[in-house]
């Protein structure tokens, strides 16, 4: 019984997992960019949450919505005036330059929050549960698996069914061609890294809530994010919620063999995974 | 009119020239220099070696590895495992920290040429971090607090008693100076040998695969073994650093020697911002680099945020870095290993 614990609990683990490689997998199917900072914007959105919640007093769940616009806006920001001038063949400008920003931004977190480790507040509900016959689930691990599941069918439904979302499956697939036809790619790459960047607000706000945050948690976020977007295949979003979850499971299973294999653990799986299936489980059909 | 094909400039003789009075200083630098100004030479010359390697990987094989800080690591911890278990002496054991990063470049290499561009970048990361987190399950050297070398194996280090006689200083300045030889002669043996390389079949083999890999293939040349060649060269260089910084500090932890800042962060922005793909840029990087640390040194992570803006202006402005810009404007190449097609007078028959 104590396995099927564990193993509920880290699929649920996959949920915030999953949160974390959303917004990197949509910004790689749109403009095949890796942003190397994306652990740290996570992290900075955590802190952007705690300063809302702190100076307006507000609940974490209300601020959230506050942080939204302006991770939107530093997003969009973010890829017009920097990041879309490193796109091209050559993959060393895009690597270097978000590289850059991570060792920036957690030395900017480090200089403005001190290292000390902060949470969210939490009330009643964050530390609920929920009896499911023998086993307890916590009200936060299933919030966050169902906050990953909407955010993935809002991006589909923005993907399949709205019009800014065939401009950016044109301009995934050719940009020049989608760049003919009226659309105008560096203003579509901003507008996905905004919206990206709205995810990892969300993210952030679980991260807060379920754990303590410190400046230099970003990198480690990154890597557990990059693990599910492979493992998943590249620009397949429920594959990165699957690729979330295999790397949480393996992750508690770890844990519960010794504390020590936690981390461990998931990354081996994430080895197993790459040595079988290199293109990851879900890989599209082209690139 | 007669052509013939050569590398050398006018610079490059002056250079060499040039080059060879810096070393001779640098060489007589113990014999004058303070005990700090050595151990700073010593951080110096082994930041340029790692700088070189990650140069040699990112700037002339495409490999863009954020996992350099593994071959650090091994590199270190074999020395430690040699030293403690083995007791070999630290200085011979140095050869052995080059075997041990081999040791896990190759099932690295198998993993990572898997992944393409940024993949790669952060499958060469994770496997530093499994790495990392293993070495600090190995109890006998110290888990996760780390270990010290022996003090025997330090105080009877090779050449240390003769550094003494020789400088006439104590047993622990002389330590600083041997580390500070074995740099410097890393350094010129990894600049020696890059040049070296990319002068030869291979250099060229390997400059056509960066620029275009497809057309590379299509003249026969084959790209895999390219990138086995540079990634082996590049984990053994910088392992044998490792063992090196490891063997002066005699204190190890697994999250120093695998920090991803001290020996990745701090290489690629050297590399960035002194020019990449060239073996000038390195050196000026690492250069503008120690003189940034020593002016901010007291500012804590402002430091780092400069440096990380530096790099950024650089790689937007002027990708090829500081070196890139001054050669463009001047055409000075210290390093050539462009051919260029020369002619000559006729001569006399």
């Amino acid at each position: 019984m104590i396995w099927v614990d564990t193993i509920i609990q880290g699929i649920l683990l996959g949920g915030l997992y999953g949160l974390f490689a959303a917004g990197l997998s949509l910004v790689f199917g749109i403009m095949r960019l890796v942003n190397l900072a994306h652990g740290d914007l996570i992290v900075m959105g955590a802190y952007l949450i705690l300063v809302l919640v702190t100076l307006l007093g507000l609940s974490p769940f209300i601020a959230v919505l506050l942080a939204m616009p302006l991770m939107f806006a530093l997003g969009w920001g973010l890829q017009k005036f920097v990041l879309n001038r490193t796109l091209g063949d050559d993959i060393l400008p895009p690597l270097l330059v978000t590289f850059g920003l991570s060792i920036v931004l957690q030395n900017a977190l480090l200089e403005g929050f001190s290292a000390d480790s902060r949470r969210l507040p939490t009330d009643a509900l964050t530390t609920a549960s929920v009896q499911v016959g023998p086993i307890a689930l916590g009200v936060m691990p299933l919030l966050t698996f169902a906050s990953a599941i909407v955010v993935i069918i809002a991006l589909n439904q923005l993907f399949y069914r709205t019009s800014l979302g065939r401009a950016f499956r044109a301009t995934s697939d050719d940009p020049v061609t989608a760049s003919l036809m009226g659309i105008n790619p560096t203003h579509i790459f901003s507008v996905a890294t905004g919206i990206a960047m709205i995810i990892v607000t969300i993210a952030a706000l679980y991260l807060g809530l379920r754990s303590n945050f410190d400046p230099s948690i970003g990198p480690a976020r990154l890597i557990y994010a990059f693990e599910a977007v492979i493992i998943g295949g590249l620009g397949s979003l429920w594959g990165t919620l699957v690729g979330g979850i295999i790397i949480g499971v393996a992750q508690t299973v770890g844990a519960a063999i010794n504390p020590e294999w936690q981390i461990l653990a998931g990354h081996i799986a994430f080895l197993v995974v790459l040595l079988i299936r290199p293109r990851g489980l879900f890989p599209r059909s082209h690139d | 009119m007669a052509y013939i094909v050569q590398t050398r400039t006018r610079a490059s003789s002056v250079a060499a020239v040039i080059g060879a009075v810096v070393l001779i200083l640098l060489i007589c630098l113990p014999f004058f220099a303070s005990r700090s100004l050595i151990l700073d030479m010593f951080t110096i010359l082994t930041m340029l070696v790692l700088a070189q390697f990650w140069n040699l990987l990112a700037g002339y094989g495409g490999l863009v590895s954020v996992g350099q800080q593994a071959f650090v690591g091994m590199g270190a911890y074999t020395l430690f495992g040699v030293v403690i278990l083995g007791g070999i002496d630290p200085v011979a054991a140095i050869l052995f920290s080059g075997i041990g990063a081999l040791i896990i470049a190759v099932p690295t290499a198998f993993f990572a040429f898997r992944l393409h561009g940024a993949y790669f970048a952060i499958g060469t990361w994770v496997i530093a971090e499994v790495v990392r987190l293993l070495v600090a399950q190995w109890k006998t050297l110290g888990g996760g607090t780390g270990t010290s070398l022996p003090r025997e194996a330090t105080s009877d280090m090779m050449f240390v008693g003769w550094i003494e006689s020789l400088l006439d200083v104590r047993s622990a300045a002389a330590r600083d100076v041997l580390a500070y030889w074995l740099a410097l002669a890393l350094a010129v043996a990894t600049i020696g040998v890059i040049y070296w390389l990319l002068r030869t079949r291979r250099g060229l083999a390997l400059a056509a695969v960066r620029d275009n890999i497809e057309a590379a293939k299509s003249v026969g040349v084959d790209a895999v073994r390219m990138k086995w060649v540079v990634f082996l060269t590049s984990a053994f260089g910088t392992g044998l650093t490792g063992g090196l910084i490891y063997m002066q500090k005699a204190r190890i932890s697994p999250d120093a020697a695998f920090s991803l800042n001290d020996w990745t962060a701090f290489v690629i922005f050297i590399v960035v911002i002194g020019g990449i793909g060239t073996i000038e840029g390195p050196i000026l990087g690492v250069l503008i680099f120690f003189l940034l640390q020593s002016l901010l040194a007291d500012f804590g992570s402002w430091y780092l945020m400069t440096l990380g803006v530096l790099a950024i202006t650089i790689m937007l402005v002027a990708p090829r870095g500081l070196w890139g810009l001054l050669s463009e404007r001047t055409g000075l190449h210290f390093f050539p290993v462009q051919r260029r097609l020369v002619a000559t007078k006729p001569t006399e028959k």
